[in-house]
């Protein structure tokens, strides 16, 4: 029986949460790596567009909630995130227009673009905190949670409760649809080909007769999609602060270059790879043994490996270890 | 004196605004702009030697800023004798096990070849190492941050003059920045920025959570000064005096007595935080001045040349017999180094260290901008950089009201979008930075002061 409460209790403080933290930066992660792939640069306003996107789903949330439109147990957000995206995409096909394109035909540097990503970052920074503030938003509403630790215990007869958040399914399930049509369409269908194709080798793919510009377009339709849910999920399970958003770039970053730059699944994994050591390594064992040893074996301490101080820190090492052994990332990306 | 004309109108200009402001703000907000302009100054210069001089991208800038703060700390705070007898000998054989550490990785790296087998040695080292370097210190750390939490909790420094922390800021980011160069500077341009981007989030994550050695988010209050304090000065007779000559013919219209004393003691409280913020200014100044005159030394100096030889086609420089790798670290170290010795100052000139307040986007990203619109690869450029964006960045909030206020002015006062926009309007900052960053990256790629390099 300790042992099954072992189980739980890891499955409860471990698996779960660091399941759906690893969805939502999976989804970041791809968004890095699809820009990176196709536009050839590290895009430093990821975290901000994604909370741009967030404001939109806020914003539609709020204005569904006051003509009380709902889908019941399920949070309103999920009918305000359709409409989130399309403003996101006009949005981000303004910026390509107005800003990246110049770089583009010039045929600039990446590092000259990552410059011109920064400017994007600090407008876009600006505009969320203008429009909507920089204090913390909760816009969720509907059942919060799946199943209640009270309730699974009552279940089960065990000593651990399993509590299951409604968000945390949500965000996995809405990510594993999303990622896999993704997938379908980076694999089977022709543009997605001539995309891979696109990233793969630029002049090979223009003599083919691939046209860049729609390329580009649909780089960045799917880049709002992925940024605006990934947002959205994220704020939902948590709650949204524009500072949080700019933070979560580095985790965001992290994430694609260990599962290695430019490979979309890779990006997907490396997600998972960093949430887990995150929380993995943060996290206090103490209860874990005391149910799996012998009374007198138990441990004194947390049995804790690092602070939780330090769980940006964990997968920041991870970063640099990745980078030193293996540029190419886990997964092997492109070599840099 | 001609072909230097639009570097004398660009600094005029600048001045003109600063003295603008003391017009018609204060001379107390025109100081302390001018302080922190010349401490971004030096942050620029440090971050112009490493993009401008050699094309390194640094975006760890906020990393060694938090360096040089923390050497102002444990140069100028008087040490903790208690927290040292409690715990201070497992901190110190904690640094031991270090080194030892750090040299056995050494010499397992030179006595094997590189090999799976050597991989594993090294990490299990490293492992055992965390692992029993955590035993011995835990007990220390405890002891020394339950003396007086409220107050001290941590080793405190070693009780010198503040000033000397300019120099061992230097030395600690010069020193973070050879290990960092030593392990990234291999990477491609865009994964160094974000390896640099995350390291220097490491360094912040340990000076807010290490709190033996920097009191963490607690915060370390009340350092010592390089300068006068404004309540001593203000009982200092020549300091009266001299306040008294300044403003006698203000003074002079006041017939009564008592009102009179009243003005002055007013004057003399206003004179006093200006001449400390002077004080600091010449230091400072002194500071930009020195680094100026190397710098400029420097770049037109033969290893000038030939860093920017290697700036701009490095496999030529590499044929030409230049170690490309080695400059590359020096570079690194230099420029990081300049980026310490900011940071010291800056924390010298607040007297306060607050881990809590190092963000990537004011010590990171924001020196960049400063960089890019001033001119990279320009001294002159970079120093008007900093002082042109921390103007801005100061002087964006009543300018974005003035704008609010024009443009809103058909509504009524209290129409929701005009309050709205007012309560935004402290973001108007990031907003004109980061247009002000596009518009020159795209309309004057080179900065306001392009680089010219002149063959003397």
């Amino acid at each position: 029986m300790d042992f099954v409460n072992a189980i739980i209790l890891l499955l409860n403080y471990i698996f779960v949460p660091a399941l759906a933290y690893g969805s939502q930066l999976a989804l970041g992660a791809i968004f890095v790596t699809l820009i990176y792939g196709i536009l050839r640069f590290a895009n430093f306003a990821t975290g901000d567009m994604m909370s741009f996107g967030t404001m939109f789903t806020i914003l539609f949330t709020w204005y569904f909630q006051s003509v009380g439109i709902g889908l019941g147990f399920l949070p309103t957000a999920l009918i305000a995130i359709p409409f989130a995206i399309i403003f996101m995409i006009s949005y981000m096909l303004l910026i390509d227009k107005f800003v990246f394109k110049y770089y583009r035909v010039s045929k600039s540097p990446p590092v000259q673009l990552a410059m011109v990503s920064i400017g994007v970052m600090f407008v876009t920074q600006a505009v969320v905190r203008i429009i909507i503030g920089p204090s913390d938003r909760r816009f969720f509403d509907g059942e919060k949670f799946l199943i209640k630790a009270g309730e699974f215990k009552e279940m089960t007869g065990l000593n651990e409760g399993l509590a299951i958040k409604s968000t945390q399914v949500i965000t996995i399930i809405v990510t594993l649809v999303l990622v896999s049509t993704l997938f379908w369409f980076l694999n089977k269908t022709k543009t997605g080909k001539s995309m891979r194709a696109y990233s793969d080798n630029e002049d090979l793919a223009l003599l083919s007769g691939i046209d860049p510009k729609k390329i580009v377009m649909i780089t960045w339709i799917i880049a709002g999609i992925l940024a605006t849910i990934g947002g959205a999920l994220y704020g939902l399970d948590k709650s949204f602060k524009p500072f949080t958003y700019f933070n979560n770039m580095l985790p965001i970053f992290a994430a694609a270059i260990v599962g290695g730059i430019g490979n979309p699944f890779g990006a997907f994994l490396g997600g998972y790879v960093i949430a887990f050591s995150e929380i993995l390594l943060t996290y206090a064992y103490r209860k874990f043994f005391m149910y799996v040893l012998p009374e007198s074996m138990e441990p004194g301490g947390l049995v804790q490996l690092l602070s939780t101080d330090y769980k940006f820190a964990v997968s920041f090492s991870i970063l640099v270890i990745v980078l030193l052994y293996r540029p190419s990332g886990i997964f092997k990306g492109k070599i840099l | 004196m001609r072909k230097n004309l639009n570097v004398i109108a660009a600094y005029s200009i600048m001045m003109g605004l600063i003295v603008l402001v003391g017009i018609f703000q204060s001379w107390n907000i025109a100081l302390s702009i001018f302080n922190l302009c010349l401490i971004s100054a030096v942050m620029t210069m440090g971050a112009n030697i490493q993009w401008g001089y050699a094309g390194l991208i640094n975006f760890g800038i906020m990393g060694y800023t938090a360096l040089g703060g923390l050497a102002a700390v444990l140069i100028s705070v008087n040490p903790v004798q208690e927290a040292w007898s409690a715990g201070g000998s497992n901190i110190l054989f904690s640094l031991f096990l270090i080194i030892v550490m750090v040299l056995a990785v050494r010499y397992v790296l030179k006595k094997y070849e590189k090999s799976k087998k050597r991989t594993y040695i090294i990490a299990t080292i490293i492992i055992l190492g965390i692992i029993i370097i955590r035993f011995v210190s835990e007990p220390g750390i405890e002891a020394i941050e339950e003396i007086e939490p409220a107050k001290t909790g941590f080793l405190g420094g070693l009780g010198l003059p503040i000033i000397f922390s300019w120099i061992v800021g230097a030395l600690f980011a010069g020193g973070l920045a050879f290990v960092i160069g030593k392990v990234a500077l291999g990477l491609r341009a865009d994964y160094l920025a974000i390896a640099t981007l995350l390291i220097s989030e490491i360094v912040i994550a340990i000076i807010k959570h290490e709190d033996w050695l920097t009191r963490g988010v607690k915060n370390v209050i009340g350092l010592k000064r390089p300068a006068p304090y404004e309540v001593n000065l203000q009982q200092t007779d020549w300091f009266i005096n001299l306040v008294e000559k300044f403003n006698s013919s203000k003074l002079n219209l006041i017939t009564d007595f008592s009102e009179r004393q009243a003005a002055l003691n007013q004057f003399v409280i206003e004179g006093s935080s200006i001449f400390v913020k002077l004080c600091y200014s010449g230091l400072f100044l002194v500071v930009v001045i020195i680094l100026l005159i190397l710098t400029q030394k420097a770049l037109y100096s033969p290893w000038g040349r030939m860093m920017r030889a290697i700036r701009d086609n490095e496999e030529a420089a590499n044929a030409m017999g230049k170690n490309v790798v080695k400059q590359h670290l020096l570079i690194f170290v230099l420029g990081s180094a300049i980026v310490g010795i900011a940071g010291a100052m800056l924390v010298t000139q607040d007297g306060l260290f607050t881990p809590g307040s190092y963000r990537p986007m004011r010590y990171t990203f924001l020196i960049w901008v400063m960089v890019i619109v001033g001119g990279s690869g320009n001294n002159f450029g970079a120093i008007l950089g900093g002082f042109v964006v921390w103007f801005l960045w100061i002087e964006s909030a009543p300018i974005g009201l003035y704008l609010v206020n024009l443009t809103t002015a058909g509504l009524d006062d209290t129409h929701f979008l005009k309050v709205h926009l007012i309560e935004s309007v402290p973001y108007f900052r990031f907003l004109m930075m980061g247009a002000g960053l596009l518009l020159i990256m795209r309309y004057r790629p080179k900065g306001i002061l392009p680089e010219k390099i002149e063959i003397k």
